[in-house]
C-alpha cells in the first residue's frame, strides 16, 4: 500500500494502541516492517518507533471501519486482535489497507491471502472459545465458584456473555492464566480485569466427592468395544486435559494432578483411578 | 456413587448426545440456559461427545427386549434413583459446568404409566423447585397414557421414543413386548403436541413450550438383517411424516447372549453406522433423497466409498460442474465440497473469478473434487482420470483405518453389492475433463 520503511512500530499491546499504529501508518503514508507490543519482548533487529496510545486517534480509526468497510469488519478486526496468530498486527494492518481501498467488497474476497489468513485466525479463536464453553470446570467454594483456563487466544470476551447469562445468579471467576486476566461476575455486574497470579485453594471434601462422582460417570459412559483414543484426542485436544477432573483420575486437587498425558492409556477402570487417590 | 455408575453404564448405548435445537435465555432466580448450537463438555474414551448427564432412572425392567442389557432375564446388578437424587446430581454437575443438561431415560418400572410419573416427578423438581433452565431430553415410554406424556413434554426440551429395530419383523422377533404401533403412537402424539403448541404460541405469548427442541429417535444397526436401504427409507419417512429433528444410529454392540442375535464376539459395525450418518447428512443438508443413494438392486452402502462419492461416480451425466456458475444445489453434490465451502464459493465468486488455488483456500478438498469440476471451463491441469487414480483419490484411507477394516462381518454383509464391479464399471464410463 504505502512505501515500506525499515522500521518496526512498538506499542503498549492494547487494542487502542494497535489502532494508533494504524493511524500512524496512514498519517505518514508508511508501512512498517513489523508491529510489536512491548510485552512481546522480542529482541528487535530493526530500529523501532514507539507509538503512544491516544484514544482520540484510536477512535477515529475504529469509527471508520464500519463506515468505510462494514460492521462485520469491525468484529473481524477485534476478534483478529484477540486471536493467537503470530504477527497478528501486520495481518490486521494489511486487512485494513485492503478494506479502506476496496470497501465492503473485501468481506467477500475470501480467496485473498490476507483476508483468508484473518478469517482462519478468527475461526480458530471462535473454535477455541466454543471449546471453552464446554471445557471450563468450576470448583465450588461455598458461595463462589472459580475456574482456571490456559487458552491460546484471548477468549474471555468471547465467552463472557455465555457464562454470565448461564450463571447469572452466581458469583464466579474464570482465570485466564495465559493472559493473566480474570472474568469476574457477581449477580448484576461483570468485568474482565488484569490479575497477575491466582492459585486456586484446595477444594473441600464435598467438592472432591462431586469430582469423583463425575469421574465415575465419565468412565462408565465410554463403550469399550468402541474405544478410540485418536478420535477423543482430536475432539478434545490434550492441551485441555490438565484442567479437566475427568482426565486426571478425578483427583480432588488439580494442582496435585498427574499430567494428563502420562495417565495410563488403558481404558480407565473406575477401580484403578480410585487407587490413585 | 456406585449407583451412578450402574445407571450410566446401562444408559450408555443411547446415542442422543446433542443438546442443540433449543435456545432458552436464563431467567432471574434460575440456573442455566440452553444454547442452540450444542456444547460438548467432554469426550469419552470412545471419542463420543458428552454433553448431557445420561442416566436411567432405573435399570430394572419388566420387559424382555433381546438386544437390551436391562432386559428382565439378564442377570445384571439393578439400581434406581429417586427423583430427588436425579435432580440433585443434575444441579451439582451443571453448576460445575460438567454438563449441558440431563438425558433421562428408564427401564419400565411396574408399568409405563408409573414409570412416566417418576420421570415427571424428577423433571418437576428440576424445573419448578430448582428453577433449572438447562437442557432436558427425556424418553417417552411407549404405552404410557397420553395425558402423562403431554405433561412430560411440557417439562422437557426434547422427547424421544426409540424405534431401535427398523422393521416390524425385527421387532416381533426381538422385542415381543413392543409393537410398531406402541412406538409410533407416542411419536404421533408428540408431533401433534408440538404443532398445536406452535399455533398456541402465536396466539398466546406465554403458552408453555412443548418439547421445543423437537423429537428424535434411535435405530440399532446390525442386530437384524435389515438393509441400509430399508433403514434409510424409514429415516426419510420419519423426517417427513413425524417431523423428527434427528435420527441416531447405533452400531449394535452385543451385550447379552441370545440365539436370535449376532454372537457376543461380533464387533460393532462402526463403518456401517458411519455411512448411515453420512447419508442422513445428505438427506438433511444436501437435498438428496433416499432413493437416489440406494435401491433394491444395491441395498447397502459401499464400505470403500462414502455415499456422496458413490452417487457422483454413478451419475457422470451431471458432471463436470463449472465452479464459477453452478447453482448452490449442484455445488453441494460435488464430492469434496461441503456446505461450508459451497457457501464460501458463492460469496467469493461475487468478488472475482475463482481458480484452483482459490478453491483450495476456500476449503474445497481438491483431491476429490478435481474429477468433478471445471474452473473457467477448464479441468485441473495434468489431471489423469484412470480408473485407479479416480478410485484411489475418492477412497478415504483415514476413514477406513479409523474403523479398523476389514471387519469380517461387515464385508460379508456387503458381499451382495459386489464391491469390485460397482465402482470400476462406473469409473470406466466416467469421461470428464479428458
Ligand atoms: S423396554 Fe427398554 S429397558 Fe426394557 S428391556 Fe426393552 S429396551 Fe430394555
Amino acid at each position: 500500500m504505502f512505501a515500506t520503511t525499515p522500521l518496526a512500530y512498538t506499542y503498549d499491546g492494547s487494542f487502542e494502541g494497535f489502532l494508533c499504529c494504524v493511524f500512524e501508518s496512514y498519517q505518514w503514508k508508511q508501512t512498517p516492517l513489523a508491529i510489536h507490543s512491548d510485552a512481546d519482548g522480542q529482541a528487535l533487529l530493526l530500529e523501532s518507533k514507539w507509538i503512544d496510545t491516544d484514544s482520540v486517534k484510536a477512535n477515529r480509526v475504529l469509527r471508520s471501519i464500519p463506515l468505510k468497510i462494514s460492521p462485520k469488519a469491525e468484529e473481524l478486526v477485534r476478534k483478529g486482535f484477540w486471536s493467537s496468530v503470530p504477527d497478528k498486527e501486520m495481518l490486521l494492518l494489511n486487512f485494513l489497507y485492503l478494506g479502506f481501498t476496496h470497501g465492503p467488497k473485501v468481506m467477500d474476497m475470501l480467496a485473498d491471502d490476507t483476508v483468508n489468513a484473518l478469517l482462519k485466525a478468527v475461526h480458530l479463536l471462535n473454535r477455541e472459545s466454543h471449546h471453552y464453553m464446554g471445557f471450563v470446570r468450576f470448583t465450588v467454594y461455598g458461595p463462589v465458584m472459580a475456574a482456571v483456563i490456559e487458552p491460546l487466544g484471548y477468549v474471555l470476551p468471547v465467552i463472557q456473555d455465555h457464562f454470565c447469562d448461564r450463571f447469572q445468579g452466581e458469583s464466579f471467576m474464570i482465570y485466564d492464566k495465559t493472559h493473566k486476566v480474570a472474568l469476574i461476575h457477581h449477580p448484576g455486574r461483570d468485568a474482565i480485569i488484569p490479575l497477575q497470579e491466582w492459585i486456586p485453594p484446595e477444594p473441600d471434601e464435598g467438592e472432591a466427592a462431586y469430582r469423583r462422582l463425575w469421574q465415575g460417570f465419565y468412565d462408565a459412559i465410554g463403550i469399550k468395544e468402541r474405544k478410540n483414543d485418536r478420535q477423543r484426542a482430536s475432539m478434545m485436544p490434550k492441551r485441555y486435559w490438565k484442567h479437566l477432573p475427568e482426565m486426571n483420575g478425578g483427583l480432588p486437587s488439580m494442582r496435585a494432578g498427574r499430567p494428563a498425558a502420562k495417565r495410563k492409556a488403558a481404558e480407565p477402570k473406575s477401580s484403578d483411578t480410585r487407587q490413585l487417590q | 456413587m456406585e449407583k451412578l455408575e450402574i445407571l450410566t453404564a446401562s444408559a450408555k448405548y443411547d446415542v442422543a448426545c446433542t443438546s442443540s435445537g433449543s435456545s432458552r435465555k436464563s431467567q432471574p432466580g434460575g440456573l442455566g440456559n440452553a444454547a442452540s448450537m450444542g456444547i460438548c463438555h467432554s469426550f469419552a474414551a470412545d471419542g463420543r461427545c458428552i454433553s448431557l448427564l445420561k442416566v436411567l432412572m432405573t435399570n430394572g425392567c419388566v420387559y424382555d427386549c433381546a438386544y437390551c442389557i436391562n432386559r428382565k432375564s439378564n442377570p445384571v446388578r439393578r439400581a434406581a434413583f429417586t427423583p430427588q437424587e436425579i435432580a440433585d446430581v443434575t444441579m451439582q454437575f451443571y453448576r460445575r459446568n460438567y454438563i449441558e443438561g440431563l438425558f433421562l431415560s428408564s427401564g419400565i418400572m411396574r408399568n409405563p404409566d408409573y414409570t412416566t410419573e417418576q420421570l415427571i416427578a424428577a423433571l418437576e423438581l428440576l424445573r419448578n423447585e430448582y428453577k433449572f433452565n438447562g437442557y432436558i431430553h427425556v424418553k417417552a415410554i411407549p404405552g404410557a397414557d397420553d395425558a402423562l406424556l403431554s405433561r412430560l413434554g411440557l417439562l422437557a426440551d426434547r422427547m424421544s421414543v426409540n424405534i431401535e429395530l427398523p422393521s416390524q419383523e425385527s421387532l416381533d422377533r426381538l422385542a415381543p413386548d413392543k409393537s410398531k404401533q406402541s412406538i409410533l403412537k407416542p411419536m404421533g402424539l408428540i408431533k401433534n403436541k408440538i404443532t398445536e403448541n406452535r399455533s398456541d404460541l402465536v396466539k398466546y405469548n406465554h403458552a408453555p413450550r412443548f418439547a421445543p427442541a423437537g423429537q428424535s429417535t434411535q435405530m440399532i444397526v446390525g442386530a437384524t438383517p435389515d438393509t441400509d436401504y430399508q433403514i434409510l427409507n424409514l429415516t426419510e419417512g420419519l423426517y417427513r411424516k413425524y417431523g423428527l429433528k434427528r435420527i441416531f444410529f447405533s452400531a449394535y454392540t452385543p451385550v447379552v447372549e441370545d440365539s436370535l442375535l449376532p454372537s457376543l464376539d461380533t464387533k460393532p459395525p462402526l463403518l456401517r453406522e458411519h455411512r448411515l450418518y453420512q447419508a442422513d447428512w445428505l438427506l438433511r443438508f444436501y437435498g438428496f433423497e433416499a432413493k437416489e443413494l440406494l435401491d433394491e438392486a444395491a441395498p447397502n452402502f459401499n464400505p470403500l466409498l462414502d455415499p456422496k462419492c458413490s452417487w457422483a461416480i454413478n451419475h457422470p451425466e451431471h458432471f463436470p460442474v463449472e465452479v464459477n456458475r453452478a447453482p448452490y444445489e449442484m455445488l453441494l453434490r460435488v464430492p469434496g465440497i461441503g456446505v461450508r465451502s459451497a457457501q464460501r464459493i458463492l460469496k467469493a465468486r461475487r468478488a472475482g473469478t475463482l481458480d484452483y488455488p482459490a478453491l483450495k483456500k476456500l476449503g474445497v478438498v481438491l483431491k476429490r473434487a478435481q474429477f468433478f469440476i471445471t474452473c473457467k471451463g477448464r479441468p485441473l491441469e495434468g489431471l489423469k482420470v484412470g480408473e485407479h487414480t479416480l478410485l484411489r483419490s475418492l477412497m478415504s484411507g483415514h476413514e477406513l483405518a479409523q474403523f479398523r477394516q476389514p471387519e469380517v462381518e461387515q464385508l460379508s454383509f456387503f458381499s451382495d453389492t459386489d464391491l469390485e464391479s460397482l465402482p470400476v464399471a462406473a469409473a470406466s464410463a466416467f469421461r470428464i475433463g479428458v
